[in-house]
């Protein structure tokens, strides 16, 4: 007796083994040269590598001078980036023309500025109402004092001439998003009014102001603002673009707060009416904390933005740190044909390291909200 | 009490009443807005007396007496400033129709390469992305212009492209098409090819529509469009000449050039919202939701046809509007133009003719409404387009 034919008398050879999902061939396979179209896109962008990369590192780091007392070096042909002048030019990047035996006051306002930041901005801090009323209020005024000095209290006054780099850029910022948030919440409020005139007058606002660039607005701030006023008003060189900046940024911080204010359910108004609040303790204890908290993410990239606009001041004459960036540039100490491109660079990452982390923690706070995390 | 509560009650306080309250306010607020206007208009004559400064418009016809490098209609110093408000504001809508073109092909591009399947292009496309959205414009415009077109050779070492580009640091040289007579007949055969291509496009839409049966419209299209005129082209005896651009002494003469002005803010422009269209065009195909291209699959369309019918489609219902406004402020950023000295509207005229007139309020206001029309006209026609292409609920 024979065994049946279907019984499998020998084993059956191996399969191959599973392709593998994990490691870097399968990625290079998957990732790279998935499809035709994406291997001739990936030989592309090697190929453009291969072509920008090189010149561009040699430029940056290994043809780059990275200490010298003056420009001769950077002047020697085939050199590179000129960093050793980055670092020269540092203070003056950083403070402008602001006197040096006063410079420590610059820098506790930096530094204070930037701890009440992180305070505000680390988001499992405790007390984070204080550290906003800090920020908004207290420290706006110690500054003020501070860097511009107070007879009285044995600070030198330092004109606001003499003021620039880095400093100024954030006064510019910061005073900025600090004037715009009430005047951005006050315009919303208006805007979403049942008043008719107080509506009217809120559109007019914020429609003309975003629909003209904002270098006419800081032209306007520059050049009419002194015909405005009484003579003896006349407001100063730094502060006409200031107020420029801040009527420019409360018309667009407005249509950020617009957006949380619809995303509030009507049954928040309702309810908050038939506990019988009035207008403003409705606005104030139950719609502005949840559509202000709704709008961080908003308002984080309302001031990247305005950090960027910042530097469209320079046009009109102020020392912002794009300004002193293109004025060292000619420097006869260090003017070479590599000076220029090392001054935009550098300024290029100082902007984009701001930026780009703002927009990072600007996304992080996103998904927190998402989740549900309460701010 | 109870005589309080009667007739109290009845008519609250006028205070009380939010009719009356109301009113008191928006009266209170427009009575400070018009006082305020009237201090500010009041000061701003007092002022412009003192300092001679003319409040009236008579320098609209008064001669303008500068040059301006950049003219697309007759200009002349002796032109009257008018003149020069037409010159600038030319310029501006040229940079910014140019601007917006570019910028959107640069800009759909980045946004698919940032999708693409390739890991490496999708990494490029997010490096030129967040690095060019997070360094101010400003400074991407003096980039190019002190830095990009200033390194490049003079004339006489240009860079030649193809025989018929030339970059130098004097500005761009490009060859210039002349048309001979016979060229008019390209025209109407190109005019003739879309005119077909239309009628062929509706005739396909309905026969698929009756019959099922599809036909290669694309192929059709670039045969009336594309290969239709060449013929005609080839047939007229090529009636098109190019002037080149030609070396004379330290500078070239012909042909086209574009001023080292315009060729860095228009860069500068197109990179700069080209980064900001890629990243609404992402996330406009990031929101069709992911069922859609699946049900597409599952109906048997390839990839590409996908993307054209389904993906795209309901993509350009997200993306539009924010785009318009890239398109607005493609046009507002262009009076950065001032930094580098292309003379746009706000150059010319908000800033020489400002200077030499010194009527600071009209002309800013002038420039100011100029913007605000061209932002008002377009966000207008943004509505109508949004009304229309809004899906249809029931």
């Amino acid at each position: 007796m024979s065994a049946p034919a279907f019984v499998r008398s020998a084993s059956a050879p191996d399969l191959p083994p599973p392709v593998p999902t994990a490691g870097p061939m399968t990625f290079v396979r998957r990732r790279l040269f998935a499809g035709p179209a994406a291997t001739v896109f990936t030989l592309l962008a090697i190929a453009f590598l291969i072509w920008a990369a090189p010149p561009v590192a040699r430029f940056l780091f290994v043809d780059a001078v990275w200490s010298a007392p003056d420009g001769g070096a950077c002047r020697a042909p085939g050199a590179g980036a000129c960093w050793a002048y980055i670092w020269r030019k540092a203070p003056y990047f950083v403070y402008g023309s602001y006197p040096l035996d006063a410079r420590w006051r610059v820098d506790i306002v930096l530094a204070v500025g930037a701890a009440l930041i992180a305070w505000l901005a680390a988001r499992r801090a405790p007390g984070r109402a204080i550290a906003a009323a800090l920020l908004f209020v207290a420290y706006p005024i110690c500054a003020v004092v501070l860097l511009y000095g107070q007879a009285g209290l044995g600070l030198p006054v330092v004109p606001t001439d003499l003021w620039g780099g880095v400093l100024v850029t954030l006064i510019m910022a910061i005073s900025g998003i600090v004037l715009s948030l009430p005047a951005g919440v006050l315009l919303a409020l208006g805007r979403r009014s049942k008043l008719p005139i107080v509506r009217a007058l809120s559109v007019g606002f914020i429609e003309v102001i975003r629909g003209v660039p904002m270098i006419t607005v800081l032209f306007m701030a520059n050049l009419m603002l002194p015909l405005f006023v009484p003579e003896s008003w006349s407001p100063d060189r730094l502060l006409r673009p200031l107020i420029g900046v801040a009527l420019f940024a409360s018309a667009y911080m407005a249509e950020v707060v617009r957006g949380g204010l619809q995303a509030i359910p009507n049954g928040q108004f309702e309810g908050a009416m038939a506990l019988g609040l009035t207008y403003p303790q409705r606005m104030r204890l139950v719609i502005l904390p949840q559509a202000l908290t709704i709008v961080i993410p908003g308002i984080v990239n309302s001031f990247i933005a305005l950090f960027k606009d910042t530097t469209l001041v320079a046009i009109v004459g102020i020392f912002d740190f794009l300004r002193t960036v293109d004025t060292a540039r000619l420097d006869p100490q260090w003017a070479g044909p590599t000076i220029t491109a090392t001054g935009y660079v550098f300024a290029a990452l100082f902007y984009f390291v701001f930026c780009f982390g703002m927009s990072r923690y600007s996304i992080a706070m996103e998904r927190d909200l998402a989740r549900g995390v309460s701010n | 009490m109870s005589a309080q509560t009667g007739g109290a009650a009845a008519r609250p306080r006028i205070w009380n009443d939010p009719f009356w309250r109301g009113l008191m306010l928006q009266g209170a607020l427009l009575a400070a807005v018009v006082a305020l206007t009237w201090f500010v208009a009041g000061n701003a004559v007092d002022n412009m007396h003192k300092r001679n400064i003319p409040t009236d418009f008579a320098f609209w016809s008064n001669p303008a007496s500068f040059d301006i490098s950049q003219t697309l209609i007759p200009y002349s110093a002796t032109s009257p400033n008018s003149q020069v408000f037409w010159v600038g504001l030319l310029n501006t809508l040229l940079v910014a129709a140019l601007g917006v073109i570019l910028a959107t092909l640069l800009g759909f591009a980045a946004g698919a390469a940032r999708l693409s399947a390739s890991w490496l292009v999708a990494r490029l496309a997010g490096f030129y992305i967040e690095g060019v959205r997070n360094v101010p414009l400003l400074l991407q415009i003096i980039f190019w212009y002190n830095v990009v077109l200033a390194a490049l050779p003079d004339p006489r070492g240009a860079v030649a492209l193809g025989g018929v580009v030339f970059l130098t640091k004097r500005g761009l040289f490009l060859a210039a098409p002349v048309a001979r007579p016979g060229f008019s007949a390209v025209w109407i055969a190109l005019g003739v090819g879309m005119a077909a291509t239309f009628a062929f496009r509706a005739f396909a839409a309905r026969r698929q529509r009756e019959t099922g049966m599809s036909a290669p419209v694309g192929a059709v299209a670039a045969a009336l469009i594309v290969a239709f005129p060449l013929i005609v082209y080839v047939a007229a005896g090529q009636p098109l000449d190019f002037d080149i651009p030609k070396l004379r002494g330290f500078n070239f003469v012909g042909g086209m050039k574009l001023s080292p002005e315009f060729a860095a803010l228009l860069f500068a422009l197109t990179l700069y919202t080209g980064a900001f269209i890629a990243e609404i065009v992402r996330s406009g195909i990031l929101a069709v939701a992911k069922g859609q291209s699946e049900a597409a699959a599952a109906l048997g369309l390839r990839p590409a046809q996908t993307r054209k019918l389904i993906v795209m489609p309901q993509a350009m219902r997200v993306i539009v509007p924010p785009l318009i406004n890239q398109y607005l402020n493609l046009t507002k950023n262009s009076t950065l133009a001032v930094a580098i000295g292309y003379p746009d509207l706000f150059n010319v005229f908000a800033g020489t003719t400002l200077n030499n007139t010194g009527a600071a309020v009209q002309i800013v206001f002038m420039t100011m409404a100029v913007y605000l029309i061209i932002s008002l006209v377009t966000s207008g026609v943004m509505n109508a387009y949004n009304a229309r292409m809004s899906p249809r609920e029931r």
